[in-house]
C-alpha cells in the first residue's frame, strides 16, 4: 500500500504475486527482490529506452526476444499477463541471466491498475 | 580487442546472441554499467535490424582503452531515405517482425540515443553500414 504520506513504495515480487494472483515460472530465489517502478509494453524498442533498474516489466509478449530485450536493458523481473505460455527456451535464457519470470491470468490493464494503486511508480 | 559476429537475416531465435556475448565481455572488463547498457542496447537494436531487414550481416567490435567501436554491415535492401528512417515511429518492418515485438520505428533513434557517435551509410540494393562509437571515460 501507499504509506500515510501517499508516497510510492517498494514492493517484493512475492507481494506482487499475491496482488495479481501470479505464479513464478523461474528464478524463485529472487521473489524477495524489491521493485519500485513498473513499465508495461509489448514493444521491445520501447523497453530498451528504460534507463533504470529495480523495474518490473509487465508484458504480453511471450517469446525469447522479450527475455533477450530484458537482458540488454538490465531488467531482472518480468510479469507476463493473460496466462501466456512461457516456453522452456525462455526459462533457460532467463535462468542464464538470473531473472525471475512470473505470469498471471489478468490483463495488462488490470495488473497495471492494481500495482499503481498499491504504490508502484511508473517509469515515465 | 576485436570481436566478430555473423548475423543471419530472419533468424529471430538467435537474434541478440552477439549483443549478449558483447555484454559479457564488457562486464568482464569491469566497465561502467551505464556504458555497458548503452552500448549493448545500441548493438542489440542494430543486430535486430539486420535480422529484421537484411539477408545477412556482420558485426565487428573493436574495444580500445578509451572507446568501443561497433561496425554493422549487412547485405540487405538498404535504406532509401535515412533521414526518414531516423524519425521515431517510421518503420518498414513486416508483420512477422512486429509480432516479435519490434518494428515500432524506434530502432535507429534508440541507437542514436545510446551512442556517442553514429553514422549510417546506405544505398538501396547495396546494403547498409552502421558505425557506432561509445567513449570509455577514465
Amino acid at each position: 500500500m501507499k504509506n500515510s504520506d501517499n508516497q510510492f513504495i517498494k514492493m517484493t515480487i512475492e507481494e506482487i504475486l499475491e496482488r495479481t494472483g501470479g505464479e513464478i515460472q523461474c528464478g524463485a530465489h529472487r521473489k524477495f527482490d524489491k521493485v519500485d517502478r513498473a513499465f508495461c509494453s509489448d514493444l521491445m524498442s520501447d523497453v530498451l529506452t528504460l534507463g533504470c533498474q529495480e523495474v518490473l516489466l509487465i508484458t504480453g509478449l511471450a517469446n525469447v526476444q522479450a527475455i533477450r530485450t530484458a537482458e540488454m536493458a538490465d531488467i531482472s523481473h518480468i510479469l507476463f499477463v493473460r496466462d501466456k505460455n512461457i516456453t522452456e527456451e525462455m526459462i533457460q535464457l532467463a535462468a542464464e541471466n538470473d531473472m525471475i519470470l512470473v505470469k498471471c491470468k489478468s490483463s495488462m490493464f488490470k495488473v497495471a491498475g492494481e500495482l499503481f494503486a498499491a504504490g508502484i511508480k511508473p517509469v515515465y | 580487442m576485436d570481436l566478430d559476429y555473423n548475423i543471419e537475416g530472419g533468424d529471430f531465435t538467435h537474434a541478440g546472441e552477439a549483443s549478449s556475448h558483447l555484454k559479457k565481455i564488457l562486464k568482464s572488463l569491469n566497465l561502467d554499467s551505464a556504458l555497458i547498457r548503452r552500448t549493448v542496447v545500441a548493438m542489440y537494436e542494430a543486430e535486430v535490424n539486420v535480422v529484421a531487414h537484411a539477408w545477412s550481416g556482420t558485426i565487428h567490435v573493436n574495444i580500445q582503452p578509451d572507446h568501443i567501436q561497433i561496425a554493422v554491415r549487412d547485405s540487405g535492401p538498404g535504406i532509401t531515405d535515412v533521414e526518414l528512417a531516423m524519425q521515431k515511429g517510421y518503420s518498414t518492418a513486416s508483420a512477422a517482425v512486429r509480432e516479435m515485438g519490434f518494428g515500432a520505428g524506434m530502432g535507429l533513434p534508440n541507437i542514436k540515443e545510446n551512442s556517442d557517435f553514429m553514422d549510417i551509410t546506405s544505398e538501396p540494393g547495396n546494403g547498409t553500414i552502421l558505425k557506432i562509437v561509445n567513449r570509455i571515460k577514465p
